[in-house]
């Protein structure tokens, strides 16, 4: 399925990397795997690879190489925070804020 | 006719649930048998997840095996938890398995976390060195969560602190990991942890 590679080139994905598709037609649409053409239309809206990996009922690892096919190919992009606070989202102060507050209201 | 109206149907709940724009990752570490599954079910949608134990160190950095990798790794079986707040953000809780053959997938679900919870049980608080040492190596933020067992003699949470001899900025929250209020005041303590660091590395803003 991976054939036989363990790691995605590039940058590595986190399990809460968020991937959407890029509206994009594949090219060669045949050298999609099935696993890939899921995961394609799964991401038409933002998905994150433990969603994915729960969803497709794949290793984690298994997951990541092939989204790492679908970035390689330009079928699916990643969805970055921008703040102006914080490059990060764990360590954006607005954003912990707001997740407190939600989570006192929950 | 028909089609066309169980389209609408079908676009109205995917504008409801439009996926997450940002994803926050939470660990809930701990010994055995502590509750670490109980807490993010308590709270959260409990999602199964695999994921493969690591190559030996023979294979780091090798991209192609030829198949090799799969005779090499076994699945190993976690779960996950799921809160989607408003405006699409996300919490996403990860139960860490405790054995140390497992420590490759701290690295892995330790980085960018917003941090963890570690689960203490006071008839095994050994159980709980592990991880603290850990978090705190890596500079993970974190707070010590007591599952307070029926069976289990009860503590001041100052008792366990000393017991577990931990930075006096730590917090220590007593809870019952199979109450969904308690767990939401575990998280709580959690971020207001987080953003009590965050605000004292970044003062100006």
């Amino acid at each position: 399925m991976t054939r036989g590679r363990t790691r995605p080139r590039g940058e590595p994905l986190d399990l809460v990397t968020i991937l959407v598709a890029l509206g994009r037609a594949p090219a060669e649409p045949g050298r999609l795997t099935r696993e890939q053409r899921r995961l394609l239309w799964l991401c038409r809206r933002p998905y994150t690879i433990a969603d994915l990996a729960s969803e497709l009922n794949l290793p984690f690892g298994v997951i990541r190489v092939l989204a790492g096919d679908l970035l390689d190919s330009g079928l699916v992009g990643i969805q970055r925070w921008t703040s102006p606070a914080s490059s990060a989202p764990q360590t954006d102060q607005n954003l912990l804020r707001r997740v407190l507050d939600e989570l006192r209201a929950l | 006719m028909n089609s066309a109206r169980s389209d609408q149907l079908t676009e109205t709940a995917d504008e409801e649930n439009d996926g997450p724009r940002v994803a926050l990752k939470i660990l809930v570490a701990g010994g055995f048998g502590v509750g670490k599954t109980t807490l993010v079910g308590a709270v959260s949608e409990i999602r199964p997840l695999r994921t493969e134990e690591a190559l030996t160190d023979a294979s780091v950095g090798v991209d192609d095996l030829e198949g090799v990798a799969a005779k090499r790794t076994t699945t190993v079986a976690m779960d996950f938890g799921r809160i989607t707040l408003r405006d699409g953000v996300a919490i996403y809780l990860f139960g860490t398995p405790g054995q140390e053959r497992f420590w490759f997938m701290w690295n892995e679900l330790s980085r960018g976390a917003l941090g963890a919870v570690v689960l203490a049980d006071t008839r095994r608080l050994t159980a709980s060195f592990a991880s603290i040492d850990y978090f705190e190596e890596k500079g993970t933020p974190f707070i010590v969560a007591v599952n307070c067992f029926d069976d289990a003699e009860q503590y001041e949470a100052n008792e366990i602190r000393g017991a577990l001899d931990i930075d006096p900025h730590v917090p220590v929250i007593l809870c019952d990991a199979r109450r969904a209020d308690s767990a939401k005041q575990v998280l709580v303590g959690l971020v207001e942890h987080a953003l009590r660091l965050a605000a004292a590395t970044s003062p100006a803003y």
